[in-house]
């Protein structure tokens, strides 16, 4: 007999259904397992960076406005940056302030990318803000952030 | 029981023999669009790169396997030298030594088993969703084109009664969502015609590739049916009846669905 | 065994900057999903990639189980100079897969 493939389950072990403009209804369909905080995203940074400030700006990170499914969200990221030898992209490091983790990815570039930009799919448990940034050889910081909509599958399989 | 003539007897038992587009009134042809145009367009962008669109992963194994020959029995290229050029587009189809219809996993397996001396391949096992995506890939572009004539008519109209019977806890056809309600919003989706020509598909919510009857179970589960098994001739005859209501429409295995 | 794909251009300009995109299937399991029992299905993710051109590093990113599955990632390089672009994958395990593609500059 054929192996039944597991049935298709969500990322935690419940989902929240999400207020859309219909007018449907915020439910929590049961106790929601431990998401990060934005204090989460806040301590996994200074693991990365320490206590040096972060600037927002000189990064963009594209999302799409509306994910179609959470288990594969596309994203992009770029910096603007020269990428010599004297002015260039070190790092890009990814944070989610409402996955389990609040690490999602980091990038090692350096001035042989020719250009600080990446592009992969993530993983995103909701709706949420995801926040890069990027670290330059002086050792400055700056960030950026794009906000994308996390929807439910139309016919969940529980 | 009412007396009938001759004639009306012989008009009855011919339009029994021949399926009739106005037993179940379904889309209208002009209306037919692929699962891709309600996709965003990241999503669509995921799908046209064959370097973005993990599908391919598949379909490189597939060609592997199509070339390789396992433990001395012939590779498939051995018989098939010139490659598959839009068969795919023409399945399911009625197997002339068996008189079966079989949709394409049913065609591997049976060519695995019959011309090869290999045993048959689980649904969803990497091997046999290789094949069948190398095999659908090759005629991606083709409109579907499946023959529901002679020996085919029975089972397409087996296909047609369950897409248009309704089942499970929420009591629902698929005619109801896919027919009449296609283009409405469904939670945060927006309801498609739920064709399969871009089956085998790589569904995000799989997070792999997976066939059309893995996907047809699904749609049962989703309406809190009990799914048959993989295989079941019900939803071989539904394959049928979706792939001629999808006439016309372009294969795109290996396709990218929600 | 992973099937991996690669687009890498066959040509280019000394100097051009290059885009190349690798894609590696893996399941990526994240160790939050739970089974058809209800039992947790542990972590399975790779954890680092790396792209080196002559052997040295020129590209490289540590992935965490938010990367969703049969990773993919897009990204650049300088064309400095013929030669060989290897792609190199390895999990938590320590298990690795790799890849080359050869570089042809003018």
């Amino acid at each position: 007999m054929p192996d039944q493939p597991a049935q298709p389950e969500t990322m935690f072990s419940r989902r929240t259904l999400i207020r859309l403009g219909a007018g449907s209804v915020l439910v929590a369909a049961t106790p929601l397992p431990v998401f990060a905080t934005p204090d989460d995203v806040k301590a996994a940074q200074q693991e990365l960076f320490g206590s040096r400030m972060i600037r927002e700006g000189r990064v963009t990170l594209k999302l799409p406005a509306i994910a179609e499914n959470g288990y594969s969200v596309p994203l992009s990221v770029e910096v603007d940056s020269p990428m010599t030898a004297d002015d260039h992209v070190r790092q890009i490091a990814i944070f989610s302030p409402r996955n389990p983790i609040a690490n999602v990815a980091r990038f090692q570039l350096g001035p042989r990318a020719g250009r600080a930009a990446v592009a992969t799919r993530i993983r995103l448990g909701g709706t949420q803000a995801v926040q890069a940034v990027a670290e330059m050889n002086d050792g400055s910081l700056w960030s950026g952030s794009a906000q994308t909509v996390v929807t439910l599958a139309a016919c969940v399989v529980l | 029981m009412k007396k009938r003539s001759p004639a009306l007897a012989i008009a009855a038992f011919l339009a029994a023999c021949t399926p009739s587009p106005t037993d179940h009134a379904g889309l209208p042809s002009a209306d037919v669009r692929s699962g891709y145009a309600f996709l965003t367009a990241e999503t669509q962008a995921m799908q046209d790169d064959s370097f973005a669109n993990p599908g391919y992963l598949w379909v490189d194994r597939g060609s592997d396997l199509f070339e390789s020959a396992a433990d001395g029995a012939p590779s498939c290229a051995s018989c098939h030298s010139e490659g598959l050029a839009g068969v795919a587009a023409t399945y399911p189809a009625i197997d002339e030594d068996s008189g079966d219809l079989l949709n394409l996993e049913g065609r591997i397996n049976q060519c695995l088993m019959r011309h090869q001396n290999l045993p048959a391949l689980a649904y969803e096992s990497d091997d046999l969703l290789a094949l069948t995506a190398f095999v659908a890939n090759q005629s991606a572009g083709m409109p579907a084109s499946v023959s529901i004539d002679g020996v085919a008519a029975s089972h397409y109209r087996n296909g047609q009664d369950y897409f248009f019977t309704r089942r499970g806890q929420f009591n629902l056809s698929c005619h109801q969502c896919h027919d009449q309600n296609w283009g409405k919003r469904l939670r945060g989706d927006t309801i498609s015609q739920g064709h399969g020509n871009g089956f085998p598909a790589y569904r995000l919510e799989w997070q792999t590739l997976g066939s059309l009857q893995r996907r047809i179970r699904d749609c049962d589960a989703g309406v809190r049916a009990e799914p048959k098994a993989f295989g079941d001739p019900a939803y071989i005859d539904l394959e049928l009846y979706l792939s001629s209501r999808a006439s016309g429409l372009e294969i795109e295995s290996p396709a990218i669905r929600r | 065994m992973a099937g991996i794909r690669l687009s890498v251009p066959q040509t280019a300009r000394k100097g051009e900057v290059i885009e190349l995109k690798a894609l590696i299937q893996h399941p990526m399991e994240s160790g939050y999903r739970r089974g058809s029992r209800g039992e947790q299905i542990p972590r399975n993710i790779i954890t680092r990639f790396e792209c080196l051109y002559d052997g040295e590093i020129v590209f490289s990113a540590d992935f965490h189980p938010a990367i969703a599955a049969d990773p993919f990632l897009t990204f650049y390089t300088r064309a400095v100079r013929s030669g060989t672009l290897a792609f190199r994958w390895t999990d938590q395990h320590g298990e690795m897969w790799s890849d080359t593609a050869t570089l042809t500059v003018t």
